[in-house]
């Protein structure tokens, strides 16, 4: 079933005015109801490599796996929608992919990801994320974050060391304390919310997070919603006119109608348990 | 390195670096900064130094530690914070003091870094065995990270833009000058606004002090007026029409608007004009 008439999906990415080039990686398929972003590290251009492979992997393996199983269908060894199973064994796919480049080739050695992938279906969205690239919501005209940072920084302010205010001054902002591709194994971020329609959501990079403000980004979603690519564009523009000093990707999806799966019998005779 | 200047009654006595990931202050002979007076305790404070942040916490002492005047527990240290304790003041001076200015934005030269899982949780489980509050937390998280920074630098892990730093650098003073003077120009950008010339609120003035003000009847037309450091667009967001500006309809790109420029949307005609 095609998610076309029920999500509009709108994407941009810059390099920023500071860096040399763009190691975010960005995909969506509108039809499957898949977004998925990636900001790589690493030197040269391994940082593109980790994201590039993070993005193209999750995309292809997603497609495919759907056409197997409907994401929304309740996983019976889990209990949870099976969404959630394959977001976690498709990431598990990419970071060995990573990793395994990553140690056979010296160029590419050390490269790494943050990830968010979001994945739409049954009035379902199913986040999945990694390291400190975000996904927000705007529902009602509110932003909210959704996704909260793998980072020193959101460890600080959880411990208390540090409040939302005063991470803001702080010199540590760039260290993530989970990636796609470094270690043997991650454990994905997973989490799925039910979706609404008039939903915004937002799936960014910190280039966008660390320059803008969360409030200038809701005022953005609510003057631009009724044009979904221009807000994206001018997102990644507001963050360059305060100094761009990382790579800036945004991906927006827009709920335009609820999106219910024609479900069998059994599976909606499952779903009275849940 | 972030730097304390310790004084008395305005004169300089000594400067300390903070090196280490726990700098000590009191009374008594072992702390890293003795300060030997009654009015301090023998352990007194302590500054906490993760990476590029400073944290001074005071460890209960008998007549407290103030920062710029105000008594404090913890406190997040800031460039140019006065720390007093009892006559004595120690001036904080943090590493990316603002003082350059063809130097360019440290921060714009950062790193991205993986903390391994794996160094994190080693570090908080020796953090645990040795008893250790909050301040050992602290401690452990910083073990972290420079394990987690060493094992980087040695393999050349997740180090995210040290092969650009050098070019960087080198383009530092020409790159530098433009995004750091965007935003420091926002104060000084003439205010634009915006004067309804027909319609029932005809006369009617709107400054445009946001970001971004949004114009027109949603689901008829819609359009945003954009505030930028280079100064004031429009852009056309939803409807069959596009605005006008003086009499041509703009394009689906920013229009730059100039002082004066008449502008026509869903009908009602308005002038964009700087106040100075």
């Amino acid at each position: 079933m095609s998610l076309i008439s029920s999500l509009e999906m709108a994407r941009a990415t810059h390099t920023g005015m500071v860096r040399s080039h763009n190691e975010d990686s960005i995909a969506t398929d509108a039809e499957i109801g898949l977004a998925v972003l990636a900001d790589g590290m690493g030197g040269y251009n391994a940082g593109e490599v980790a994201s590039g492979i993070a993005t193209a992997l999750i995309s292809s393996e997603t497609r495919e796996a759907l056409v197997r199983q409907p994401p929304h269908e309740v996983d019976r060894a889990t209990g949870s929608p099976f969404a959630r199973k394959l977001l976690a064994d498709i990431i598990a796919k990419a970071n060995t992919s990573i990793f395994k480049s990553a140690n056979s080739q010296p160029q590419y050695a050390g490269m790494g990801t943050t990830l968010v992938v979001a994945l739409f279906s049954n009035n379902q969205t199913t986040i999945a994320h990694i390291g400190d690239s975000r996904c927000y919501r705007q529902r009602g005209g509110k932003l909210e974050q959704i996704t909260r940072d793998h980072s020193l920084l959101q460890g600080q302010i959880d411990s208390g060391l540090l409040t939302k205010e005063a991470a803001k001054r702080s010199q540590n902002k760039n260290l993530v304390t989970r990636a796609l591709g470094i270690e043997p194994a991650v454990e994905a971020e997973i989490h799925t919310y039910p979706a609404q329609e008039g939903d915004i959501y937002l799936i960014c990079s910190d280039g966008l997070n660390d320059m803008v403000e969360d409030e200038d980004i809701e005022m953005t979603l609510g003057a631009f919603g009724a044009n979904l690519q221009l807000a994206a564009e001018q997102l990644v523009q507001m963050a360059n006119d305060s100094g761009g000093r990382d790579n800036i990707s945004v991906v927006l999806i827009k709920v335009k109608k609820d999106f219910p799966a024609d479900e069998g019998l059994f599976a909606k005779f499952f779903s009275w348990f849940k | 390195m972030a730097k304390l200047i310790l004084s008395l009654d305005g004169q300089l006595i000594k400067e300390f670096t903070l090196s280490k990931e726990r700098t000590t202050i009191g009374r008594k002979p072992h702390n890293d900064i003795q300060i030997d007076n009654l009015a301090v305790s023998g352990e007194h404070a302590i500054i906490m130094t993760i990476l590029n942040d400073s944290f001074l916490e005071d460890l209960g002492s008998t007549n407290g530690t103030l920062v710029n005047g105000n008594p404090v527990k913890k406190h997040f240290l800031q460039n140019n914070d006065v720390i007093e304790l009892g006559k004595y003041k120690l001036k904080f001076i943090g590493e990316a003091a603002p003082a350059a200015g063809a130097g360019g934005d440290k921060a714009d030269f950062e790193k991205t870094m993986v903390l391994r899982p794996s160094t994190m949780k080693a570090a908080a489980q020796a953090a645990a065995a040795a008893g250790g509050g909050a301040q050992a937390a602290v401690a452990a998280r910083q073990a972290a990270v420079q394990a987690a920074g060493q094992s980087a630098a040695a393999t050349g892990i997740a180090d995210k833009d040290a092969a650009k730093a050098p070019a960087m650098a080198a383009a530092a003073p020409a790159a530098a000058a433009a995004p750091s003077a965007a935003p420091a120009a926002k104060p000084a950008q003439p205010l634009g606004a915006i004067q309804l010339l027909s319609g029932g609120n005809a006369g009617k003035e709107l400054e445009l002090t946001k970001p971004l003000t949004t114009l027109g009847k949603p689901g008829v037309q819609v359009a945003v007026l954009t505030r930028r450091p280079q100064g004031y667009f429009i852009t056309h967001v939803e409807g069959a029409v596009r605005p006008q500006v003086n009499g041509q309809q703009i394009g689906a790109a920013p229009h730059a608007l100039k002082d004066h420029d008449v502008i026509e949307l869903a009908g009602i005609k308005m002038e964009f004009f700087l106040k100075t």
